[in-house]
């Protein structure tokens, strides 16, 4: 599609986009998001630019294929199911850590289930772009 | 056809692995003769009670050593026989592969796991005979090999589950110890069908004998482990492994020894009509199987001591004529009986191993396979089903392998030449001759030692049937003259005068078989048959027309939810709708025309976009009642299929080109129906009482177990994460197989190219 003013806002819309997913993603454990959410927001980052600027600028943006982030999520969230082996506890059983706990609070939680959820973030974000990359060079 | 150098380490490994196999299971060999048993066990599945269990008696010790020590010699026969093949890494891969499977399950002491290593030979066999897959015979026979044989394996997964749900075990050891009550089980009969199905087609017996010739597509050292040593002997394996536990029993008794019987003469006289040198031993290996089979639907000492002896000689001899016709075909270029002649003078190595082999094979004295087929008669004279039938079969079958004999291993090698090779005759490489002359001699010293066969093959096999080491009749050369004496004295009377008749009865056979039913053909027939059939059902059930697929998808829905409420007649009751809010109200309007309007318009883009208006509509109903994340969801997810339909709309034709509509009232119908049926479902639903165990567990566990305060995406990610995983699961294979499918589709734009 050719739109100056498209192109002109999606420069900016995009990384507003991708910039709130992340937003999502990370405070989807106490308030609405996570990585369901935030995958979907991210992807509409990209369909944008897309659509504004031509797959081939959005594939180069992008750097990474879309179905290798795809996978590089599965494996993320797999592996953050077989970490609890090392525990000895079930698979996927979510295993934290809180970083410099004070007297207040805990302290900042990492914590496998962050990165199953990073993983499902992935996995939504590049499967939709993978489509939508696919179905805009087909047609 | 300088050959003699081998083929580096992927030769070599898996000889020396065979061997050391042969050496350790040697060492058995002490223990068993003294009727003991090595049971090996680890659980697998143990919910599911199948184990990796193994376990060493003298049935299954006898064909270890078999498999491993002919594995040996074929694999070192191989390594020249395929010298400098492109391929050969990967034919020394799957023939190890086999052999290891057939050594898995002779040695199985679980059912689930004797099957596993069952299916694994089958389909080793099926990239054995396919390796020459080049040709449109090779792939044709490996295809046809692995139907049949699969076919039965199938029932043979069926007679298992039965077997090891009647029995309450798994394990072998189990269920033979309990073959009394299973005989009067039941469902004794419906188990021996199915495993009969299974082992009947393995070995080949008649009316599915016919992907065994076919088989010989395979390279010859694979026809000479396979599909006559070890493969094939697997049925047979079976019934024997079974037989404490199934046998005594008139259908046990009737089917093993038709069938088996049957086989034997049929493919006697097949074999005899063949000019073709490996498929005339083909041919005989059928004679062979049918032979064993017939004599485990006996149960007399005799008839199990022939069985013992027979499937040892017969898999010395049988092995040992293939790897010699594989020589011939080496060294001369041809395996036509016709051309073939004076052999000796050139081949003077194997035309000995030929000459010991046929001898075995003929049943002369003083060969282990005169014994054998002197306790065949014994065997058959002690039937406990017809005498005469069987003891004719016997002598029937016996003559024509004498003749058969003549024809492959003698011909060849002293008569004058029909025509000139096709390649100047020349002597194999001592790799290929190994094999040859150790099984054929093999062969005359166990005739000439009876006691060594006695003590260590044949009495712990026939053990393995009826109980005790001492159960075993004595083999001996003399046994004085009696009824099977001379009945061995006719059969080689007999087979002389077949062998110097066979061209004439050669010709008359030709026009008997021309004029019967040909299995091959009809196997044909069948598969094409099976593929109409199938096309047929594809043609009704996907026309391809995605209207249809909807309409039945929902046309299914509605007959089962709404069947299911009209029968069981539930309706709700204390309907109230006095707290609908007139913010519901709205809500409910905009969603409803906005599906009105998709139903009615006739622009693509309208439909679409009044779709979203329903999407978003239902969004704002999620966000009215507190699901925040769900809404968030559905909104976004509907503006990525907006994005995704526009852009496919671009290509998709005109809505209703002009054609008639006729079957948009029955749409409307369906449509109506569906919205009734959901409504009333979810009315139902609502009337009663709300289970909250779940939100509660959730609510109070939330925080202090997970650590996150929202709920939906603690669930998501931490409570059910595993559920998650296999949903991204999904997520990837879908994207990946639209993907692909998009690539590979071209929208007609070949044309443009």
């Amino acid at each position: 599609m050719n739109s100056i003013i498209l192109r002109a806002g999606t420069r900016y819309l995009s990384g507003l986009l991708l910039l709130f997913s992340l937003y999502m993603l990370l405070r989807g454990h106490n308030e609405p998001g996570g990585g369901f959410i935030g995958g979907l927001i991210g992807s509409t980052g990209f369909v944008l630019y897309a659509i504004a600027c031509g797959t081939e600028d959005a594939r180069k943006a992008l750097r990474l294929r879309p179905q290798d982030i795809a996978m590089a999520g599965l494996g993320l969230a797999l592996l953050s199911g077989v970490f609890a082996a090392l525990f000895g506890d079930a698979l996927f059983t979510g295993q934290w850590v809180f970083i410099n706990p004070t007297e207040d609070s805990k302290g900042l939680p990492i914590s496998t289930v962050l990165f199953f959820d990073i993983g499902v973030y992935m996995v939504v974000f590049g499967s939709i772009i993978a489509l939508v990359f696919a179905m805009e060079e087909e047609i | 056809m300088a050959e003699t150098r081998g083929n580096g380490a992927v030769g070599v490994v898996p000889v020396v692995l065979a061997a050391g196999l042969f050496a350790w299971f040697c060492s058995f060999l002490g223990p068993i003769s003294d009727g003991g048993a090595v049971r090996l066990a680890w659980d697998w599945v143990p919910s599911l009670g199948i184990s990796l269990s193994f376990f060493i008696d003298g049935l299954s010790l006898t064909f270890a050593l078999l498999i491993s020590g002919i594995g040996a010699l074929v694999l070192l026969y191989a390594n020249t026989y395929l010298a400098g093949h492109p391929q050969f890494d990967r034919f020394a891969l799957f023939l190890t592969s086999f052999m290891l499977a057939m050594l898995g399950l002779v040695l199985a002491d679980n059912l689930i796991t004797l099957f596993v290593f069952w299916e694994l030979t089958t389909i080793t066999s099926y990239l054995l005979i396919g390796f020459g897959h080049d040709t449109t015979k090779g792939r044709r026979s490996a295809l046809q090999a692995l139907f049949v044989t699969g076919a039965g394996a199938l029932a043979l997964l069926a007679g298992f589950i039965l077997l090891g749900t009647t029995a309450g075990s798994f394990e072998l050891s189990v269920i033979l110890a309990q073959g009394n009550a299973l005989k009067a089980h039941a469902l004794y009969l419906p188990i021996l069908i199915l495993i009969l199905a299974g082992t009947f087609t393995k070995s080949a017996q008649f009316p599915f004998h016919f992907w065994l010739p076919n088989a010989m597509a395979a390279p010859t050292p694979v026809s000479a482990f396979l599909h006559s040593a070890t493969m094939v002997k697997a049925g047979v394996y079976l019934m024997a492994r079974l037989h404490p536990a199934f046998s005594g029993t008139d259908v046990w008794l009737w089917t093993l020894t038709i069938a088996g019987g049957f086989t034997a003469v049929f493919a006697s006289l097949l074999a005899l009509r063949q000019t073709d040198l490996k498929q005339a031993l083909a041919y005989t290996t059928l004679v062979a199987l049918g032979t064993l089979t017939l004599f485990l639907g006996q149960t007399s000492a005799y008839a199990m001591t022939a069985f013992a002896t027979f499937l040892v000689v017969h898999s010395l001899y049988k092995a040992g004529l293939f790897l010699v016709v594989g020589c011939i075909d080496h060294g001369t270029g041809t395996r036509e009986a016709e051309i073939l002649g004076g052999l000796a003078r050139a081949m003077p190595i194997t035309a000995l191993a030929a000459g010991l082999a046929a001898l075995s094979m003929a049943g002369v004295p003083p060969f282990l396979g005169f014994i054998a087929k002197e306790f065949m008669y014994y065997g058959g004279l002690e039937t406990a089903a017809s005498v005469p039938v069987v003891v004719g079969a016997l002598l029937a079958a016996n003559a024509l392998m004498f003749a058969v004999a003549g024809v492959v291993a003698f011909r060849p090698f002293y008569s004058r030449p029909g025509g000139e090779t096709p390649v100047k005759p020349h002597e194999a490489p001592w790799q290929m001759l190994a094999g040859p002359v150790i099984l054929s001699v093999a062969g005359l010293v166990f005739g000439l030692l009876p006691g060594l066969a006695q003590t260590y093959v044949v009495n712990p096999t026939v053990a393995s049937f009826l109980g005790s080491t001492g159960a075993a009749k004595e083999l001996k050369l003399w046994a004085g003259v009696n009824a099977p004496l001379i009945l061995s004295a006719i059969t080689i009377a007999l087979g002389l005068a077949i062998y110097l008749l066979h061209r004439p009865l050669r010709a008359l056979l030709v026009q008997a078989d021309a004029a019967s039913p040909n299995f091959d053909v009809g196997w044909d027939r069948f598969l094409v048959g099976l593929k109409a059939l199938a096309a047929w059902q594809t043609r009704l059930i996907q026309p391809g027309v995605l209207r249809f697929y909807i309409f039945a998808t929902f046309a299914t829905v509605t007959v089962a939810i709404g069947g299911t409420l009209l029968l069981r007649g539930a309706v709700p009751e204390d309907l109230s709708f006095g707290d609908v809010s007139w913010k519901n109200v709205a809500l409910m309007v905009l969603i409803i025309a906005g599906a009105l309007l998709t139903a009615v318009t006739r622009s693509r883009i309208t439909a679409m976009a009044a779709l979203g208006v329903v999407g978003i509509g239902v969004a704002i109903v999620f966000i009215v009642f507190g699901a925040p994340d769900v809404a968030i969801t559905q909104l976004l997810v509907e503006t990525l299929v907006v994005v995704l339909v526009a852009v496919a709309l671009l290509r998709l034709p005109m809505l209703d080109p002009g054609g008639t509509r006729d079957h948009r009232p029955w749409d409307a119908v369906l449509a109506a129906l569906v919205g009734v049926i959901t409504t009333y479902v979810l009315l139902s639903v609502l009337d009663a009482p709300l289970d909250r165990r779940l939100t509660d567990y959730f609510e109070v566990t939330s925080w202090p177990e997970a650590f996150g305060r929202n709920i939906v995406n603690v669930i998501l990610v931490d409570f059910r994460a595993l559920d998650t995983f296999g949903e991204i699961a999904v997520v990837v294979i879908a994207a990946l197989s639209a993907y692909a499918l998009l690539r590979t589709t071209t929208f007609g734009k070949e044309g443009e190219k």
